[in-house]
């Protein structure tokens, strides 16, 4: 029995402090995502949910230049680009052009800044860290900044989560309800912004998208029930995670030696594969009742 | 300050070659990914290239092989996947899944700061003659092939309906425009960098459409913009030596804001003359 768990579990993985704050955080992180996702991806979202975590990385790269947690630069500059997102493009297409440009300015500052750590804190490590995540070197302040920030957003997810829901399905049909959706909005893209930078600290900010897309468009395939599809869309984020620290710190006894393969790798692909499964799962579902209809 | 090292170091003549050729070549293809709203797109393949770039280089390939596999691998799968729906949210997964890869190959490699890097920012001093050379010739090869499929991409573009009733696949030539794009991304990646491929992509025609409306002035006009954009950038990033795609995306942006402040004023001017 016990060399099985050492099997699944490399030695000193359940004695490892990073590691237990690691599995916190990223549940923590993934549930939240995971619920948020949904809505992302109902609102048709994706790129500016991408884009807000790529500005987020802007503002970590400066950050790290004055010596500040990279946090509040994610934070702050998320923020930020999220409410000019939404100031700025009225018309669908003129939107994804808009954010696109913008876009590109973060992406432009941040490679500037990036280039400044690394010439000026003599860290080469800089770059690796704001643009693909380091779950393991978080340290427990850090964790209790961002667990607290968690447990605020869920609040305010749950107060408006009504009005929230109906402006995602029927903006218009939202509006003769009474409800403000130009200030729903702005609440949600600052929730999103939040959370999508809670993300990009663990996972980098070139990939907190997968766990804020991939979990929900895969719940999306095989259940329509909004509830069901937050509750399974928070387990594939979390299950992706746990699977992606189990796996990344075993990396270390596989080739090459001694080198461990990111994070950043395992929680991706993982979502990835999950979302092709889900999307597989469907259509067997779907063909079933077309058969069982007939 | 203005040195004539900029156009007779060797370096700098390899990505003065480069530099244009890509210049041109994302003018007109950046065209029609603002036309069709691949903006997205445009943005996803060459991080998707990035991802095969690193594993070229951690393997001691030519990375421009790892990064034409991997965008064309990439634009097959968005194309193939995203048939019918969820255009965004597949752009997104395999950018994710790719970009994933390449942090584990980033993070494989012993040479941590070097190759890969070039990679994701860009740097003028990074492109060898052999490079400019292949810039060149694969982009020649995709200015023929667009110009083959100008009419098609034009149409289908402008309307999808009078497209299908003509007997035109949209689905087929989606996926060669998918494929042109990953093509292009892959030789734009070394010389501006994946993060900021994009920004030569789609500033330019973002800031002529506001100008004029007829397509090949638009592509004209983006056509110079592009130019004066690298250019600028290849002679500040000379002389700053800060990484080239900073340069890239602010100039982008400068001339995008300006336009839309012309546009705006032509309006203004045109309500007042009625």
């Amino acid at each position: 029995m016990n060399h099985i768990l050492e099997i699944l579990f490399a030695p000193g993985f359940f004695q490892s402090e990073e590691v237990m704050n690691a599995l916190i955080l990223g549940s923590i992180v993934a549930a939240m995502s995971g619920v948020i996702g949904v809505f992302v991806v109902m609102r048709r979202q994706s790129f500016a949910g991408h884009a807000i975590s790529d500005f987020g990385g802007a503002g970590a790269a400066i950050a790290f230049l004055i010596g500040v947690n990279t946090l509040w630069g994610f934070l702050s500059f998320g923020v930020f680009a999220a409410i000019c997102m939404e100031f700025l493009g009225k018309h669908a297409h003129e939107r994804d052009l808009a954010t696109g440009i913008i876009l590109s300015i973060a992406l432009g500052l941040e490679s500037l800044f990036l280039y400044f750590d690394t010439h000026f804190t003599g860290k080469a490590s800089a770059p690796m860290l704001i643009l693909f995540g380091s779950i393991f070197v978080v340290g427990y302040s850090t964790v209790k900044i961002i667990v607290f920030l968690t447990v605020t957003t869920a609040i305010v997810i749950c107060i408006i989560y009504r009005p929230l829901l109906l402006s995602s399905i029927d903006p218009e049909l939202a509006i003769t309800r009474g409800v403000s959706v130009r200030v729903i909005n702005i609440v949600f893209i600052i929730v999103l912004a939040l959370i999508v930078e809670e993300c990009s600290l663990i996972t980098g900010s070139l990939l907190s998208t997968a766990l804020l897309i991939g979990p929900a468009a895969a719940a999306l395939h095989f259940t329509h029930k909004i509830r069901w599809t937050m509750l399974w869309s928070a387990l594939i984020g979390i299950i992706s995670m746990w699977l992606g620290i189990v796996f990344s710190y075993d990396s270390y006894r596989w080739p090459p030696y001694g080198k461990g393969w990111a994070v950043s790798f395992f929680v991706p692909m993982l979502i990835f594969l999950f979302y092709l499964f889900s999307k597989l799962l469907g259509k067997i579902l779907k063909a079933r009742r077309v058969i069982y209809d007939a | 300050m203005l040195s004539l090292g900029m156009f007779t170091d060797s370096f700098m003549i390899n990505a003065w070659i480069s530099g244009t050729m890509v210049a041109i070549i994302c003018a007109f293809v950046g065209y029609f990914v603002v036309v069709r709203q691949s903006v997205f797109a445009a943005h996803a393949l060459p991080q998707v290239g990035f991802a095969g770039g690193a594993g070229a280089v951690l393997w001691n390939f030519n990375p421009i092989y790892g990064l034409l596999t991997f965008s064309i691998l990439g634009a097959i799968s968005i194309g193939y996947l995203s048939r019918k729906e969820e255009n965004d949210v597949i752009t997104a997964l395999i950018l994710v899944a790719a970009l994933g890869t390449g942090a584990l190959f980033l993070g494989l490699s012993d040479k941590y700061a070097a190759g890969a890097y070039v990679l994701l920012f860009g740097q003028i001093v990074g492109v060898s003659f052999q490079q400019a050379i292949e810039t060149v010739v694969l982009g020649s090869i995709c200015i023929l092939i667009l110009a083959f499929l100008y009419r098609p991409l034009l149409l289908t573009s402008v309307s999808k309906e009078i497209a299908e009733a003509k007997g035109v696949s949209t689905s087929f030539i989606q996926m060669c425009f998918l494929l042109l794009l990953g093509v292009v991304c892959a030789i734009t990646v070394p010389v501006v960098g994946a993060l900021l491929c994009f920004s030569l992509l789609i500033a330019p025609t973002a800031a002529s459409i506001y100008i004029t409306s007829d397509p090949k002035k638009v592509m004209l006009l983006s056509l110079v913009i592009s130019l004066i954009m690298m250019w600028l950038s290849l002679i500040l990033a000379y002389i700053s030596g800060f990484p080239i795609g900073f340069f890239v995306s602010i100039i982008g942006a400068f001339f995008y804001a300006f336009a839309r402040i012309i546009s705006f004023y032509k309006l203004k001017y045109k309500i007042v003359r009625h």
